[in-house]
């Protein structure tokens, strides 16, 4: 039973190179982004090790530094990472018996896109040595490389760091670009959140619109219009 | 103190989104409505804050859009992530150094 739980456990680590080798670079832009809006290393760190979620952590990079208040910090957490709750009520179903409350307050935290996506096309029950190891490693790297980038940040020369603070955006559009051409509808969605953006950035109507809470509005009403003139059917709506 | 603030509401809600339905839900979404929601939240955020916030990401305009104009290629062949990622920050760093050297 032993050595099957150890068996289980590393392949969950294997499994989970592949995404620990992605949250290294991305947290890397992530890191680099901080420190760049006046974070620092420690601080960025932090927001790495406790909150796990990319866009999630520069939406609140946004709201910190464009100095947003804490209820404009929670709602807007609460839509951008709504998608976990789809995948965690996903995965809870397909969890072996061995799954106490304990593991499940431990795992839940570790449960991203990436990780829901591959534990949840894996054949067999998901063990919890299993999501253990899948979660162990991108967790790690995702701190590791957001140290990496802040610290590379802070002593990088300005235009190198320019060229890198863009890099972010660069994993962003490796993520919406190849799923808009497979799908039109998260086209549509992708360009009206887009334009919206661009609307209440530059609207002087919208001047007393918040950067936090643009991202809000922009994401709520383009995800809206997605489901009501694309809705999306069943196997294809578990996120990722 | 702000800082700890904010982290602290950032840090419980994304906590809470993910662990409340991992431990007390056990039955799936049926609502074809909510589900189609869910899964474009993802895309509507990364729409949102790529577009325009991508064009101030590095010292111009200019250079910024050099770089997400180049990154677009790989991102439509569907490429890694960081291929596409290091294609924009090449580009933006060439652009920069052109615009130095003519300048």
């Amino acid at each position: 039973m032993v050595n099957n739980g150890n068996k289980e456990f590393v392949s969950g680590i294997k499994d989970s190179i592949p995404i620990a080798l992605g949250y290294l670079s991305v947290s890397f832009g992530f890191g680099i982004m901080a420190v760049s809006s006046g974070l620092t290393l420690f601080r960025a760190v932090l927001i790495s090790m406790t909150c796990l979620t990319s866009a999630g952590q520069v939406a609140g990079l946004t709201v910190i530094t464009s100095g947003g208040t804490l209820p404009e910090m929670a709602i807007a957490q609460l839509i951008i990472n709504l998608r976990y709750s789809l995948m965690s009520i996903s995965l809870s179903q397909k969890l072996d018996g061995s799954f106490g409350l304990k593991d499940r307050l431990i795992c839940s935290f570790g449960i991203t896109d990436e990780v829901f996506a591959v534990a949840s096309g894996r054949s067999r029950e998901v063990t919890k040595q299993y999501l253990y190891g899948l979660i162990i490693m991108p967790y790690t790297a995702w701190a590791l490389g957001t140290l990496l980038g802040a610290a590379a940040g802070e002593i990088l020369p300005d235009m190198l760091k320019a060229a890198l603070g863009i890099a972010i955006y660069g994993m962003f559009t490796a993520i919406f670009v190849p799923a808009a051409r497979k799908a039109v509808g998260v086209l549509a969605v992708v360009l009206l959140a887009a334009g919206l953006s661009c609307v209440i950035r530059y609207v002087p109507l919208f001047k007393g619109v918040s950067s936090g809470f643009s991202i809000i509005i922009c994401t709520v009403a383009a995800a809206l219009f997605g489901a009501l003139v694309f809705p999306v059917k069943k196997e294809e709506g578990s996120g990722q | 103190m702000r800082f700890y603030l904010l982290l602290a509401v950032m840090a419980v809600v994304t906590y809470l989104v993910r662990m409340v339905p991992f431990v007390a839900f056990r039955k799936k979404i049926s609502s074809a409505f909510v589900s189609s929601f869910l899964y474009y939240v993802p895309y509507a955020v990364l729409g949102a804050m790529t577009v325009p916030a991508v064009f101030y990401s590095t010292g111009s305009a200019l250079s910024a859009a050099v770089g997400f104009g180049c990154c677009l290629v790989p991102a439509f062949m569907g490429k890694s992530l960081i291929t596409v990622a290091l294609t924009a920050s090449t580009a933006a760093l060439a652009a920069e150094g052109i615009m130095a050297l003519i300048k």
